[in-house]
């Protein structure tokens, strides 16, 4: 089985709202996952249980090997193993770039301060932002935040990446510095979910399109069912972004 | 008015401000540990703080004072050192005040840093260590520092019940002699301000720096 995530009949509720009503779908290694729909529709749920920030009420999740509907299962493997990118950054305030970027890597993996700092010149490079190593977050416009938060990530050398919405809080040319570094690991090969609300993103990158409404899969396919959908709420959802 | 009296208002001065540097570092040290302990995911330790604080703001500091210099004889202790009675019942009272100022301080701290540092890997005391408290102690600096006023000022208590010799025992000792309240209370009470203004300032001063920083 070479499913980096695999869904099955997932169920979640908060309180009496029944957020994720037996959702499934897997996503390969080394593919791009978008999942879209409107808000409330469950996208982000589905995402953060796939980090164990939720846990499920039922059915199974195994993400990188982990079983995550296990209530038992130690998180600290699942942790390395999987990335995670919110909306809001989340940066560190109180470190600069450089040692946002090193802290997981000495804290969690133990390393020495230098090879740590190789690393975070490495991730840095990537997301464009080497010249930035000594600034801290808040001289940082919300694109340079976002990327610094993705180089975070990646400094941690996830097999997995998830993206919450990471752009829905920047305007649209700061959305495309961090959509291209996106589109970049993505040909890097990293293996990736996001719930997104740029349709053309994807349209052009996501290998696979997961559309949810009230809480289940409703239609889900390669991007080309972004262009023929055969669901009439999908084809709504489209038009009103088009 | 003469040197001698003047003297020993300072050497009183000198007990004050001895007692709240004592007073504001084992608080301190154990106001942490209540601030750790009273958001603490088992939720025994954390009611159990909980309770020491309530029952902490709700009992005088004289009583406090009285209950830490008679307790240990009623219990068959030796005679009591007074310096290490009032600094035991101020660590006791300090520590319940700045755990709760510093665990306002520590929730203030957006839970999506949390999130943050735990989807990297960090366990709880990583987090905590690492993320949580840089950023929830610089928020603790000016109440802290508004705090340490408190403390100066509270030392005074000591006085009554302990016989340590601070400022407001001096100056209680003067005035016996003298029959002169209002030199030696009012000398007493402008070195009390001679202590505390500075740090009141000082409070204002790191309040405003930190509301320019966060915008």
């Amino acid at each position: 089985m070479s499913a980096v995530v695999e869904l099955k009949d997932v169920h979640k509720t908060f309180g009496t709202n029944h957020v994720l009503r037996g959702v499934s779908f897997a996503v390969e290694r080394g593919q791009v996952a978008a999942i879209i729909g409107q808000s409330g529709s469950g996208k982000s749920t589905a995402l953060r249980c796939m980090d164990r920030l939720e846990t499920i009420d039922r059915g199974k999740l195994h993400v990188c090997g982990h079983a995550l509907h296990d209530p038992k299962l130690d998180l600290k493997p699942l942790r390395r193993d999987v990335g995670i990118v919110f909306q809001s950054y989340n940066l560190f305030p109180h470190l600069t770039v450089e040692q946002n970027v090193t802290l997981a890597p000495r804290t969690v993996k133990g390393m020495p301060a230098s090879q740590a700092r190789e690393i975070a010149a490495t991730v840095l490079a990537k997301v464009g932002l080497q010249a930035k190593m000594s600034s801290y977050p808040e001289q940082l416009s919300g694109g340079q935040q976002q990327r610094v938060a993705i180089a975070r990530s990646l400094a941690m050398e996830p097999k997995l990446m998830l993206f919450d919405e990471v752009t829905s809080a920047l305007d649209p040319q700061l959305t495309g510095e961090v959509l291209r570094v996106m589109e970049q690991l993505a040909k890097d090969g990293m293996t990736m979910v996001l719930v997104t609300h740029e349709m053309a993103f994807a349209r052009n990158v996501a290998h696979k399109v997961v559309y949810m409404h009230d809480g289940k899969v409703h239609e889900s396919g390669s991007a080309d069912i972004l262009r023929r959908p055969s669901t009439p709420e999908l084809a709504q959802f489209i038009s009103a972004d088009a | 008015m003469n040197t001698q009296y003047i003297g020993s208002l300072l050497q009183g001065l000198w007990g004050t401000v001895l007692l709240s540097l004592l007073s504001f570092l084992f608080g301190g040290l154990f106001g942490l540990l209540i601030a750790l302990a009273r958001i603490s995911p088992v939720r025994a330790v954390a009611e159990a703080t909980r309770i020491y604080i309530q029952f902490m703001q709700g009992m005088p500091l004289l009583v406090l004072m009285g209950l830490c210099f008679y307790g240990p004889s009623l219990l068959g202790a030796q005679t009591v050192n007074a310096l290490f009675a009032a600094t035991l019942a101020m660590t006791f009272y300090a520590g319940a005040y700045l755990g709760e100022i510093w665990r306002g301080c520590l929730q203030a701290v957006p839970r999506s840093q949390w999130e943050a540092a735990e989807c990297l890997g960090f366990s709880r005391w990583q987090r905590m260590r690492k993320v949580i408290l840089p950023q929830g102690l610089r928020l603790a600096t000016p109440p802290t520092v508004g705090f340490m006023v408190q403390i100066v000022k509270n030392t005074s208590v000591a006085s009554l019940v302990v016989g340590f010799t601070e400022l407001s025992y001096n100056a209680k000792v003067l005035n016996n002699t003298t029959f002169q309240p209002f030199l030696y209370f009012g000398l007493a009470g402008l070195m009390y301000f001679a202590v505390c203004y500075p740090l009141s300032r000082q409070a204002r001063k790191l309040e405003r720096k930190l509301n320019v920083s966060r915008r």
